[in-house]
């Protein structure tokens, strides 16, 4: 069953035609026939949780917003950065009125005056597709001044970033769309507080799959939704694959379904005659597993994945067998969060910048024993000590790549047995430039 | 040359009136100087402080923030090749090595008919079809290097053509 990727039932839902063929729009209309406080109180009785990665359920944030304001907005994460992530671009290419019609159930709800879809620059031509389909919803009487007669006006746009992982994180993402550096602001004010939002206006910021989720919400009810899934978790959830399975790519699962399942039923299994070793269930800034069966019968779930020491996060499921080094997987990491500091705090910018000097040196076979204590030393003093999450984010590959690997990284130390036949490891320095 | 010319009027026009400041078009506006200069270059960056009210110091930062704007000229076509961690584990590394070799460039580099600037960036959210790059922010997908080695030469082709 698909609440988002319905393309594969239906591949032209992209058109507008084709989408309100399929019931599109129907939600939009009947939302706009309730309360905002109605729409607010189903979305909040539905459970639906953010899918950028937090998890912050997203009824409970729209009612942070005050009600008296005259300017509002609703800021579109669609900024999609994280390592091993690609959802909301097939959400946005193939089923991209859904999204809008999220997105303006939404506004209608915060009683918003505009809503700015942020995309990630790469994601130009999805863009530039993107503003083709509001177009089509403006023409048809959705979007702009006094929307199907409620005396209500919300305009829709796109912004394009340029290049910079931060940028999906809230505050970063809305001082790129005022034109200022995007870095982290200083909380609270939160966003969707008067004082933290976007222009200084209270905001509400979701995730391109979080608001995909709505329209259905809207039409089947809060308690239908929460039937899928788990207790916790409910909904389906897109877990985005890569990595060593036969099958890479989306898959749109009730969540609960089990990383074996996942892995095996859908993705394929791993490549012909070898085994899985490690999965990163969220990208490069969760923690990694080792594949055992205890870990691969463990639910897809918020709660699921905490008991097994990591997070859903944005499920984004990188997957590492037999034939992979964990030291280099997390020193590819590394080089990922150090090219995207941005700056601001001090433990993140110098932090990322000396675990990946010091796991170059480790990986070149010039390191001791003693690299190892250091770079997890280095990695703890980033915790909980950073604006945002980032440096957070950069310390989980090491701390808990090397708890669960440790002997992935002991091999690569200078020792008297060890330095004999060492060769710097040419193949992992690869791309190494940064 | 420059993005006062009347053919960018109207798409800057619609840039500034998305926004309540004029601030906040300028990445849309460094896109269009991007497209104009083919680099973000010291006039690039006059031309668009002064259409958004802003210094020419802080749109500079701005354009060194972010990596889709480049601070240097490049070749036509700007091949950015993702070699993060679900690339690497389908190949994108050793797909890198052989690219620049055939090109003749180091990462970051030219090549020699000033046609191809070959960089490699972090994940661009297609790890499902790796190996993969964007060239000028279009994706290519999928590939090895025999599909690269048929477009550069295509390309190389195309620019003889066009010379003659």
């Amino acid at each position: 069953m698909h609440i988002l990727l319905r393309a594969r039932e239906i591949p032209d839902i992209h058109k507008y035609d084709v989408y309100v063929k399929n019931g599109g729009y129907k939600a939009f209309e009947k939302a706009l026939k309730m309360k905002p406080e109605e729409v607010i109180d189903v979305v909040k009785a539905s459970n639906l949780r953010g899918r950028g990665g937090a998890g912050f359920p997203a009824g409970v944030k729209w009612s942070f917003i005050p009600k008296n304001e005259p300017v509002k907005y609703v800021a579109v994460n669609a900024d999609e950065s994280e390592t091993g992530t690609f959802k909301d671009r097939e959400i946005m290419e193939t089923n991209p009125h859904q999204l809008i019609e999220g997105a303006l159930i939404c506004a209608w709800a915060i009683q918003a005056t505009a809503v700015y879809i942020y995309l990630r620059g790469e994601f130009w031509d999805v863009a530039h597709e993107l503003d083709k389909r509001i177009a089509e919803a403006y023409k048809a009487g959705y979007i702009g001044e006094n929307i199907q007669g409620t005396g209500w006006t919300c305009n829709v746009y796109t912004h394009l970033g340029a290049g910079a992982y931060i940028c999906g994180e809230e505050s970063a993402l809305l001082n790129s769309l005022e034109g200022k550096l995007g870095q982290p602001r200083v909380r609270p004010p939160f966003p969707a507080q008067k004082g933290g939002g976007l222009y200084g206006e209270a905001t509400v910021v979701n995730n391109v799959e979080t608001l995909t989720n709505v329209p259905w919400i809207i039409n089947n009810g809060a308690d239908e939704f929460k039937k899928i899934g788990t207790e916790n978790s409910a909904g389906t959830k897109i877990f985005c694959v890569s990595g060593h399975v036969q099958k890479p790519g989306n898959y749109e699962l009730p969540m609960g379904v089990t990383l074996r399942e996942l892995l095996y039923d859908y993705a394929g299994g791993p490549p012909e005659g070898r085994s899985f070793k490690g999965i990163l269930p969220s990208g490069g800034s969760g923690p990694v597993i080792r594949v055992n069966d205890t870990t691969l019968d463990a639910p897809l779930s918020y709660e699921g994945m905490e008991k097994i020491g990591t997070i859903l996060g944005s499920a984004s499921v990188i997957v590492m067998d037999e034939t992979v080094d964990m030291a280099w997987a997390a020193s590819k990491i590394i080089k990922f969060f150090k090219h995207e500091s941005c700056g601001k705090c001090a433990p993140c910018r110098e932090g990322t910048y000396w675990l990946d000097k010091v796991l170059d040196r480790i990986m070149a076979g010039q390191g001791s024993l003693d690299d190892i204590k250091l770079i997890e030393t280095v990695a703890k003093n980033m915790q909980g000590v950073t604006l945002c999450a980032l440096g957070d984010f950069a310390a989980n590959p090491v701390i808990h790549t090397v708890k669960q690997f440790p002997e992935d990284f002991a091999k690569h130390a200078k020792s008297p047995e060890n330095s004999k036949s060492k060769k710097p490891a040419a193949k992992q320095k690869a791309a190494a430039g940064d | 040359m420059s993005i006062h010319d009347k053919k960018y009027a109207e798409r800057i026009a619609a840039q500034f009136a998305k926004y309540p400041t004029k601030r906040s078009a300028v990445m849309p506006l460094l896109y269009i100087a991007q497209e104009e200069y083919g680099w973000i270059s010291p006039e690039a960056i006059q031309e668009v402080a002064e259409l958004c009210n802003m210094d020419s110091t802080q749109v500079k930062s701005i354009a060194g923030f972010y990596t889709m704007y480049s601070e240097k000229p490049k070749g036509k076509y700007w091949l950015q090749v993702c070699t993060d961690l679900p690339c690497a584990l389908r190949g994108a590394d050793e797909f890198y090595e052989e690219l620049k070799a055939y090109l003749e460039v180091e990462d970051g580099g030219t090549s020699r008919d000033g046609l191809f600037t070959v960089e490699h960036v972090m994940c661009l959210a297609a790890c499902d079809k790796a190996p993969m790059l964007q060239c000028n922010f279009h994706f290519m997908e999928n590939l090895d290097m025999d599909k690269m080695k048929a477009f550069i030469e295509e390309k190389r082709a195309e620019a003889k053509k066009h010379e003659e």
